[in-house]
């Protein structure tokens, strides 16, 4: 059963439509399934939760969550799904604990209804519950939020861009911390401009531009790149980045980290080596796996918006 | 791109101290009891693209903070493109760059006259001004849209021109806080060419970001645990160093150490 489906949505802004957010979006999320929709600043991630959230209206398009209609039916909407927006909202005059109540308040509960559900992530913060929400560092802010979202056990929740900004061991445990929640049976929408998220993602739609560009599990994104790719390092990578791009075999390259990456035209392995080795410098090629930052990047090319990359 | 200006930074900076941009010697801050930053000793060559890791709250702001001139040190000493942190700070934030993914152009302004301003801020000459720009638009393919509003532009172009523009006046140094976060895959690795371009010139390149694949394309790179200065080598160093096979893995098995959460 869908528990989120997402038809043609088209979102415009401007006097004018000038600026098209969101160009005919659709997709739906299976009941308890973590989707994570994966793109840059500009894709189109915001708008597209707000719409879900019954907080904008679509230009075009028809969407639900949980079966109701997110127009007619925004105020069964609203009480069933939790929001956690990119921008901290909660009262910063407010305590940590009185933050909690209140969100339990307005949704009819209490914290003790369900702390059972908010228990591993609240415990954390709930030393400095007397803390007011605005002197809360970066990462306890972010738990506070999680658990003012969570505590009226929505069946949805939204969270946008809850890791940008956080550093990589935040980020880890952040994502391990979605996985529990997921077990509740909790369906979660989870947006991230960081490509390397994708992997704790049951399903992911690639976003761009405001265009889906793929929606698949993490493992059928990558097994859609059907091109060989290398992995090649060398002394001088500056060198060696213009050497891959001169030749013939190499369709695209770019750097990787602490590897180049060459996408390959054909096989062209051995013809990219003998290339190489001409250059008379010393180099280490082998083949290697594409990952979601890979595939991302030839779905961008290959389906080029006409804004981002003139 | 080509590279077509810089010429000026090519010589050595006067004041330069034997080649290195930033010298540390026992860094600290502290506010009341709390140590934002517990002696760090560190030095940054000229033309180099440093990097600055560090967990949230490690210290990495407060730092960057110091040396850029504008907040003072508890204790320690620090020179900046030759300059004092103490007494001369006023010079260092002549002498620097710096662009942040949250802060960097005006929005209501074109882009001809955001360059206009910042290298106004600095002093620059009109002819320099002039001259310099068309050399930056062309080198950024923006001449087309030079008098558009910044706003108009994708948020990929409006890092690139930023950075372009904190380093119009030719600093010493630039410091880069994040520079590419939110931007997508093709554009953060356009952003990082223009980044060895500007190193290749001369202008030194402190940069910090939570792109593990970008600390690879530093030269060096340093790792804040609690404060302190935990790591520091190149990162095929820092691997060897610490048994790891990416520099994901060695920020993990670093900064799981820390014992403060911002």
């Amino acid at each position: 059963m869908s528990s989120v489906v997402v038809n043609n949505i088209i979102k415009t802004y401007g006097k004018k439509k000038e600026v098209t957010a969101l160009h005919g979006v659709s997709f739906d999320v299976k009941q308890g399934e973590l989707f994570g929709i994966i793109g840059p600043d500009g894709a189109g991630k915001t708008s597209l939760f707000r719409i879900l959230t019954t907080l904008l209206l679509a230009d075009e398009g028809t969407a639900t969550v949980d079966g109701f209609d997110v127009v007619k039916d925004f105020k069964a909407i609203r009480k069933r799904v939790g929001y956690m927006p990119g921008r901290f909202s909660l009262y910063q005059d407010l305590t940590v604990q009185e933050n909690l109540e209140f969100f339990a308040t307005v949704f009819n509960t209490t914290i003790e209804e369900n702390y059972d559900l908010v228990k591993e992530i609240y415990s954390q913060i709930e030393p400095f519950k007397d803390r007011r929400a605005g002197k809360l560092s970066g990462g306890m802010k972010q738990k506070l939020a999680l658990s003012c979202a969570l505590i009226h056990r929505p069946s949805v929740l939204f969270l946008d861009e809850p890791t940008t900004g956080v550093d990589a061991v935040s980020r880890k445990e952040f994502w391990e911390m979605l996985k529990r929640l997921k077990e509740q049976g909790i369906t979660i929408l989870v947006s991230t401009p960081y490509m390397d998220e994708a992997g704790m993602c049951d399903r992911v739609a690639l976003m761009q531009s405001g265009k889906i560009l793929s929606i698949d599990t993490p493992q059928g994104i990558v097994s859609t790149f059907g091109k060989k790719l290398l992995a090649a390092k060398s002394d001088n990578m500056l060198q060696l980045l213009n050497d891959l791009k001169l030749c013939t075999q190499v369709e695209d390259a770019y750097p990787f980290g602490e590897y180049h990456h060459a996408v390959m035209k054909n096989d062209g392995e051995a013809e990219l080596k003998q290339f190489l080795q001409k250059k008379g410098y010393t180099f280490e090629l082998k083949e290697t796996a594409p990952n979601i930052e890979d595939c991302f990047m030839q779905l961008m090319k290959l389906k080029p918006s006409g804004e981002e990359h003139k | 791109m080509e590279k077509t200006f810089n010429i000026e930074a090519q010589t050595p900076p006067l004041g330069d101290r034997g080649g290195k941009v930033i010298t540390a010697d026992k860094l600290t801050k502290k506010f009341g009891d709390f140590t934002a930053v517990d002696h760090i000793s560190f030095e940054v060559n000229r033309g180099e693209i440093f990097g600055f890791l560090g967990a949230n709250g490690a210290g990495k702001t407060t730092a960057m903070r110091m040396l850029s001139g504008l907040s003072m040190p508890t204790s320690g000493k620090a020179t900046v493109a030759g300059f004092d942190v103490y007494k001369e700070n006023e010079k260092i934030k002549r002498n620097i760059g710096y662009m942040s993914q949250k802060f960097s152009l005006y929005e209501d302004l074109t882009i001809r006259e955001n360059i206009q301003f910042y290298a106004g801020i600095y002093g620059k000459s009109s002819k320099f001004i002039k001259d310099k720009t068309e050399v930056v638009l062309q080198q950024l393919h923006l001449q087309s849209e030079a008098d558009k509003l910044v706003k108009s532009l994708p948020l990929g172009w409006k890092q690139k021109l930023a950075f372009s523009v904190a380093i119009f006046h030719e600093p010493k140094l630039v410091f880069l806080d994040e520079p590419t976060g939110g931007v997508d895959p093709v554009t953060r690795r356009e952003f990082w060419q223009l980044i060895y371009q500007a190193a290749a010139s001369g202008i030194t390149v402190f940069v910090t970001t939570h792109y593990m694949d970008e600390a690879e394309y530093c030269s060096r790179v340093s790792i804040m645990v609690d404060g302190r200065i935990d790591a520091l080598d190149t990162p095929s160093g820092l691997k060897r160093t610490f048994n790891a096979s990416s520099m994901d893995e060695v920020f993990l098995k670093l900064a799981r150490k820390a014992v403060r959460t911002e």
